[in-house]
């Protein structure tokens, strides 16, 4: 069972984030914080006459916040809701088939909660992504 | 008119298209209670929209089949197959004169008699001729789903937000001076379509309105009152939407007020009011908001009552509730659980009603606010924006961050420096005392973890619960905006209501104002922290309307007399026996004017009320709300002039209001004594008698009505008529010039002078 993915980097990490999830990839604007909401939320952009919230990757993984500045992001879809997600870099797509996650794999917290299989691509083994794992849900934010 | 007939006809023809299916599938089964009602609802569509275009023949075939429908949905009547062809052959009809009225051709209406005869029980079945269907007239109109015109909405908010964008990025690099009169082009016609897009989805407040009539009489019926209901402004649009989020509360308010408001006819005629009760719904708007007013000359609201009972429940300490001023004792109707009825009704008074009105209001971006006359009546002003969509902004910066907050949530701005302020900080919190009113302060940016601020300017939030002040850096501006929601992320966060993008391309997030109040951890119990003597001098203060007169004056009248100020032209306004006169709806109004309008002009009136009568003042301009100095130079003799004021280093006139009405107003239809005429059978009583009498002040009735009593009774001496059943003073006229006899005590019917004095004495006697 073969699908398309965007290689990318998060966090010192190689990930695979299924297209199907990829609305678009964008060098971000300025970015305007939203103070009070969840620390993953770094703010509010403006792409194409639209606000779409801006989730912080590392911060999500339970990492410390990037020194860099990042700007790169992949654009996704949740429940009507745009998201734009800061990554390291992008790389291209390929088409790969996933494999389940072994078992026995235990991830780091971070990671656990947005695995859903691993690839393996040019020898190395990447995680699949699900992105709106990242996504704090409303209940959960408060 | 015109154009809602047209809609009308429209969607009568484009229901019966598809009805035509329904009602044969009713015919093969008259028991197919979906059929039926859908049936039911085309007629009762039908109804409703007749009796406000006033096409009384459609109105009787629809209400006719109507109620048969109504008793075959109440199981009062079985549908069999005679019912079913009456009704049939009436929805026929409505087609016919549909297309009728469409082509502008009479139909002749001998048969609808037989055809409503047919819809009764056990009636004969009549044979209907069919008249031969006339030509369709080429619709000119097309009726779309809501749907499209949502997506052409937000289409066109995209629109204005990737134009504005368009133009900022050619502003940043050097631009090409016919690149930038294409863009001007392109924004006059996007602001031109969002006009038009906006537009399609009004509808006038009709659509809301029709209902009305209805709900008052159903509603008035159940209760044993009768209430006279007028409808102004009908033809004000709102947003599609709104009028749909408006329903609910108007018919809440509207029941609460027949129920709560209006007494019942025996205790109005005690209070000396007409037997029915007058309700007003009108709406108008004003800048980007509608108006929607809801009036009754009921009991109004009973203060003591509400506050007794917000004692009995323990809403809040006793020394609050003591501090209440009349108008917060009035806000206790919007409390959960209050109602001012002891008995609880079917039509209302179950305590649920006024809170959930205003949750309803505030939450579209409106505002709920009483005007309560107790013993005298109420009014209800729901007070909503045009649209939802567009929102209009106060733009606030904190912590180097730009925040909007909903205009109507702000009350007034203020900033620190200015000698009403003072800020004291008491106990670890920090309070404004503004006018002689305590507010907690919230930090704006302290409370978004964006730094500390010093105090500069301070908003003033007004929410459901209470008002706060919110101290920001600046305020930046007011801008209309296009409020979208923000992710649920930062919508949990409880402090904003939505997002939006500016012109200036930078996102912003529009604060929302109770959510900010419930972050900071406000409590609000609504104590009012005035230091009794302040009370005092904040009561004290009267605000008045300062104007320029239609003679160039500047003058200043009270507030609290001022109705509404609106503008009618001049052709309104006609000089009738006597003095200036307004035509308002059905009513006169007496108009006070300083110089000369100028025809084919408009003019604004200011609507002056002393509670029981409606004056009003032709004015130049409205300039602005002034504090009344208390100072008065008192007039030398100015007619309606009571003295002048200093305002902003200017003499001003103040007008004498009570001078005003006494020289405006004619007799108040409120005290009016009664004077009963025994008819002759000639009529002149009523034809030459009546004005005279009226004219010196008394309302003349021919029959007194259960509970009236008569202050004087007027007979012909030739009259015959039944002069019993009246106590009054009886006076009597004669048609001949000299008396009779000697003992003939009657006054010559043309004798004016004699008439008057004898009523004069009838009236001293009776005091």
């Amino acid at each position: 069972m073969s699908e398309q993915y965007l290689m990318a980097r998060i966090a010192d990490r190689p990930v695979a984030i299924p297209t199907a999830q990829v609305e678009s990839v964008i060098d971000l604007g300025d970015i305007l914080p939203a103070p009070l909401a969840p620390p993953q939320v770094r703010g509010l952009v403006a792409i194409r006459s639209r606000v779409v919230t801006v989730i912080d990757t590392e911060v999500a993984l339970g990492l410390p916040r990037s020194v860099h500045d990042r700007r790169r992001a992949v654009i996704t879809a949740v429940d009507g809701h745009h998201y734009a997600i800061l990554v390291e870099s992008l790389d291209e797509v390929e088409t790969l088939v996933a494999q389940p996650l072994s078992s026995g794999l235990v991830l780091g917290d971070g990671w656990r909660d947005c695995a859903t299989g691993i690839v393996e691509h040019g020898g190395e083994p990447m995680l699949v992504l699900d992105l709106s794992a990242w996504i704090p849900a409303a209940a959960l934010a408060a | 008119m015109d154009e809602l007939l047209q809609e009308f006809i429209a969607e009568t023809r484009e229901t019966l298209d598809a009805l035509s299916g329904e009602v044969v599938a009713w015919e093969a089964d008259p028991t197919d209670r979906a059929r039926l009602d859908s049936i039911f609802r085309f007629v009762h569509t039908v109804k409703g929209s007749c009796g406000f275009l006033d096409l009384p023949r459609l109105a009787r075939l629809s209400h006719a089949a109507e109620d048969v429908l109504a008793a075959v949905r109440d199981g009062g009547r079985i549908p069999d197959t005679a019912l079913v062809n009456a009704v049939l052959a009436i929805i026929d009809r409505i087609g016919e004169l549909v297309e009728a009225i469409d082509a502008g051709v009479s139909l002749e209406d001998s048969s609808e008699d037989l055809l409503i005869a047919a819809l009764a029980e056990n009636a004969a079945p009549v044979a209907v001729t069919a008249t031969a269907p006339q030509a369709r007239s080429h619709s000119r109109s097309v009726r779309l789903g809501v749907d499209l015109l949502d997506r052409m909405m937000s289409g066109m908010s995209e629109m204005v937000l990737a134009r504005n964008d368009l133009a900022r990025r050619l502003r940043e690099g050097d631009c090409d001076p016919r690149m930038e009169a294409a863009l001007e082009r392109l924004s006059l016609t996007v602001a031109d379509m969002r006009e038009t897009v906006t537009r399609t989805r009004m509808q006038t407040i009709d659509t809301l309105f029709s209902a009305v009539p209805r709900l008052v009489r159903d509603t008035a019926a159940e209760l044993g009152k009768t209430v006279v209901l007028s409808i102004e402004g009908g033809d004000v649009e709102l947003d599609r939407e709104m009028i749909e989020l408006m329903r609910d509360p108007l018919v809440h308010v509207i029941r609460n007020s027949i129920d709560h408001g209006i007494e019942a006819p025996a205790d109005r005629a005690a209070a000396g009011k007409p037997m029915a009760g007058l309700m007003t719904v009108s709406a108008r708007q004003s800048g980007n908001q509608i108006l929607i007013d809801i009036t009754d000359d009921g009991r109004g609201i009973d203060t003591d009552r509400l506050v007794a009972k917000a004692r009995d429940q323990r809403l809040m300490p006793e020394e609050a509730l003591r501090a209440l001023s009349e108008d917060a004792r009035c806000e206790l109707v919007f409390h959960p659980g209050l109602s001012s009825r002891d008995t609880v009704t079917a039509t209302s008074g179950r305590g649920v009603g006024m809170d959930i009105v205003r949750a309803n209001v505030e939450h579209i971006g409106g505002r709920v606010i009483l005007s309560n006359r107790p013993g005298k009546g109420l009014a209800v002003t729901l007070r909503v924006p045009l649209t939802l969509s567009i929102l209009t902004t106060i733009i606030v910066a904190a912590g180097g961050q730009q925040f909007a907050l909903a205009r109507q949530s702000v009350d007034e701005i203020v900033k620190v420096r200015s000698n009403q302020v003072r800020i004291d900080r008491i106990g670890g919190v920090t309070m404004a005392t503004v006018r002689g009113e305590r507010l907690p302060v919230v930090g704006l940016s302290e409370l978004l973890g964006l730094g500390v601020a010093a105090i500069d300017t301070l908003v003033l939030v007004s929410t459901r619960d209470g008002s706060y002040a919110l101290a920001v850096d600046e305020v930046i501006d007011s801008e209309e905006l296009v409020i979208k929601p923000a992710a649920p992320a930062v919508m949990a966060t409880g402090v904003y209501a939505g997002q939006t993008l500016p012109d200036n391309g930078r996102p912003m997030l529009l604060l929302d104002g109770a959510g900010v109040a419930t972050r900071a951890g406000l409590v609000f119990d609504r104590i009012a922290a005035i230091a009794p003597d302040e009370t005092e001098a904040a009561a004290d203060e009267k605000r008045g309307l300062l104007f320029d007169d239609l003679d160039g004056h500047r003058r200043v009248v009270p507030l609290a007399v001022i109705d509404r100020v609106e503008t009618v032209p001049v052709a309104a306004i006609r000089f009738t026996a006597g003095r200036l006169r307004l035509a308002s709806g059905d009513a006169l109004v007496p108009v006070h004017a300083t110089a000369a309008m100028a025809p084919d002009t408009t003019v604004s009136l200011l609507r002056l009320t002393d509670g029981a009568v409606d004056i009003a003042y032709a004015i130049g301009d409205a300039i602005e709300i002034v504090a009344l100095p208390r100072d008065i130079a008192p007039a030398q003799g100015a007619g309606v002039i009571a003295g002048v004021v200093m305002i902003a280093d200017e003499q001003v006139e103040v007008i004498d209001v009570h001078a005003l009405f006494a020289a405006t107003a004619g007799p108040s239809s409120g005290a009016q004594p009664l004077c009963l005429l025994h008819a002759d059978a000639g009529g002149w009583m009523t034809n030459f008698l009546k004005p005279v009498i009226e004219a010196s002040g008394y309302r003349c009735v021919t029959r007194l009505a259960p509970g009236e009593t008569a202050a004087v009774a007027l007979a012909m001496s030739d009259g015959g008529a039944d002069r019993t059943g009246s106590a009054a003073p009886l006076v009597t006229l004669r048609a001949e010039r000299e008396p009779t006899g000697p003992r003939d005590e009657s006054i010559y019917r043309y004798d004016r002078e004699a008439l008057q004095a004898a009523l004069m004495r009838s009236r001293e006697a009776m005091v």
